[in-house]
């Protein structure tokens, strides 16, 4: 079995963004850039497939600028085989990489896609469930846990009521919520290694897709902000203002 | 503009989180409800009177049950060409579904919207919420979700309008539901409860959380927890508010043994009064409450439940 995993390259979680003195957009000159959250879930699960003997191949693809290839080698040194950039200087929305995917797809013929359930950047959860429905393949949203038996997956899924299981026909996409799993930290040997494992780099001009953006950025800008209030002293004080100042209970 | 909203419903009843939606369809113009699912009329009827619908769609068939993306996509996208707004609620079912729909239409969808500026303009979050965008769709068919929170849910009746029935599609038959794994609670839904009681971490057990119900059930409350708190197994995945669980916005919001990540603060900080309980004085939590209390929870919660007796 051969799997596919997604790995986008984002503003690291730990950093507070500030839009642009334009307003245009957020700062990411010389801030931190990491592997999506939500992909190294997505990378973890495929080297555990790979570990239980279910996957044979394990191929991270990115689509982005050239520094995408760090986001590569990190997956790389996770233990995925090898890698696959497409390679463009311009953002591209999730019907944008859905098509590339798409395409990559064609070509590697890989029986699960895994993708995260979510970019921490422009936060669309849109990408997975695109991908499905372009390669007409059933999907697996938000998997806290992923059996496969065979042609079929049995998925997991965190919903708002609770848990959901349901079972779906290999090909398919599937996406990562956080309790999938704990991904690994790449140790030192397994950084090196990655070293020599394969990146296929592609102009993302001879992919020949339309990737036109739909959605025009008019402006970014803060959010409205929040005051902080008074510190009380205890818990009489605080009921006190809880249900004469503020009157949000009796 | 011709809006077609797909409403979740219930037991016979269109869910609250969707009347959020019907009411964001109502501001770009006439709304179509589409209620599909298995032995449904009765939440047909409920949306038929609904005030700003026009028209309800029924879909009423065995392959709409479980809200199988597969299947209700292939719905919606069969439907859509006469409509030039397609709009859902951001929960785990809109979130789901609206993506294949609008790939399926080769439109882009935009997700998570708390403001219309226009037909084809849109606020919504990025980042956590540490920014807003404000975006144009090109595209001819707008495929949308929206943030219930941001969007007062539709209240009032009009006159009755018609119900059509709309034949079912195929069953793509890729896909089937299994189970549900569902905590049953009496006390208010969390995204929709006036009140909401959270924990993290500093919670420390599952077995303490029964300290935040008992002040839940004497308030009339919801309760909510942090990422580490459900990741911890205190508590189910569906307590977690942030940026990647529930978005939740009442009157009171009581965080305690929460920090404050940016994550955490992504799914609370439109709440109207924000309460924190923590032992750091330091916690960022505290630079978004309007009333801080620095203790240990320990002692302040059973204090606050004791006083909330009188
Ligand atoms: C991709 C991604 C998505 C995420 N999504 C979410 C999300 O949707 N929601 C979310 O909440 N988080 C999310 N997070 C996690 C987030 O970054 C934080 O790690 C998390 O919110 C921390 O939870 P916490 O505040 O309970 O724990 P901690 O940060 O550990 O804070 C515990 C707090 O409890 C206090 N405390 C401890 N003991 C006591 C006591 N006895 N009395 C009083 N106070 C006490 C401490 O002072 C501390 O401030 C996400 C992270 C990532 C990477
Ligand atoms: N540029 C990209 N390169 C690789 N994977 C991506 C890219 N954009 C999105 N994805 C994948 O799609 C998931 C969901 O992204 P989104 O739909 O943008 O929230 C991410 O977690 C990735 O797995």
């Amino acid at each position: 079995m051969k799997i596919l995993v997604a790995v986008k390259r984002v503003v690291d979680y730990n950093v507070k963004v500030r839009v642009n003195l334009e307003g245009t957009a957020v700062e990411t000159n010389n801030v931190k850039m990491s592997m999506n959250p939500f992909d190294e879930i997505a990378v973890e699960e495929g080297v555990r497939l790979k570990e239980s003997g279910k996957c044979d191949e394990l191929v991270a693809v990115s689509i982005g600028t050239s520094s995408s290839q760090e986001t590569i080698r990190t997956a790389l040194a996770m233990g995925a085989d090898r890698g696959i950039l497409v390679e463009t200087d311009d953002p591209i929305e999730p019907l944008g990489v859905a098509k590339l995917l798409k395409v990559i797809c064609s070509r590697e013929k890989p029986d699960i896609v895994i993708v995260g359930k979510q970019a921490i950047d422009d936060d669309a959860n849109q990408t997975g469930q695109m991908l499905a429905a372009l390669l007409d393949w059933p999907q697996g949203t938000f998997a806290s846990r992923i059996n496969i038996e065979n042609t079929k997956a049995q998925v997991t899924r965190e919903v708002d009521v609770g848990l959901e299981t349901i079972e779906i026909n290999l090909p398919a996409v599937i996406s990562t919520d956080l309790r999938l799993n704990e991904p690994r930290y790449a140790s030192l040997p397994n950084i090196m290694k990655a070293k020599k494992k394969p990146i296929d780099i592609i102009p993302i001009t001879e992919l020949n897709i339309d990737i036109a953006p739909r959605v025009k950025v008019i402006k970014v800008s803060e959010p409205p902000k929040r005051e902080a209030g008074v510190i009380v002293e205890n818990v009489k004080e605080l009921l006190e203002k809880l249900r004469n100042e503020a009157k949000v209970i009796s | 503009m011709n809006v077609l909203v797909i409403a979740e419903h219930e037991n016979g009843e269109i869910k609250d989180l969707s009347l959020s939606a019907v009411s964001a369809g109502t501001e770009l113009g006439k709304v179509n409800v589409l209620i599909a699912g298995h032995n449904c009329r009765p939440a047909a009827e409920k949306a038929s009177k609904l005030r700003g619908v026009s028209q309800v769609l029924l879909a009423d068939a065995p392959v709409y049950e479980n809200w199988l993306a597969e299947n209700l996509a292939l719905l919606i996208s069969s439907i859509a060409k006469n409509y030039t707004h397609l709009i859902m609620t951001a929960t785990t079912v809109g979130k789901n579904i609206m993506p294949r729909v609008a790939a399926k239409l080769d439109v882009a969808q935009i997700s998570d919207i708390t403001q219309i500026q226009d037909n084809e303009t849109f606020v919504r979050p990025i980042y956590a919420g540490n920014a807003m965008a404000t975006v144009q769709s090109l595209d001819q068919i707008k495929v949308l979700t929206v943030r219930a929170t941001a969007f007062e849910p539709i209240s009032g009746h009009d006159d009755t309008s018609g119900i059509q029935l709309v034949s079912p599609t195929e069953n793509v038959g890729v896909s089937a539901f299994i189970d549900q794994e569902v905590t049953k609670s009496e006390r208010p839904e969390l995204t929709s409860a006036r009140i909401v009681i959270s924990g993290g971490r500093g919670m420390q057990s599952g077995e303490n959380f029964a300290m935040l119900e008992e002040i839940a059930d004497k308030l009339g409350g919801a309760v909510g927890a942090s990422r580490a708190a459900v990741d911890s197994g205190f508590v189910p995945n569906e307590y977690q508010v942030g940026q990647t669980g529930k978005v939740v916005a009442p009157d009171l919001y009581i965080a305690v043994g929460i920090s404050g990540a940016i994550q955490h603060l992504a799914g609370m900080k439109d709440s109207k009064v924000i309460v924190a309980i923590n032992k750091d004085e330091e916690a960022p939590i505290f630079q978004v409450a309007d009333y801080g209390l620095v203790a240990d929870l320990f002692e302040a919660v059973p204090s606050l439940s004791a006083e909330l007796e009188n």
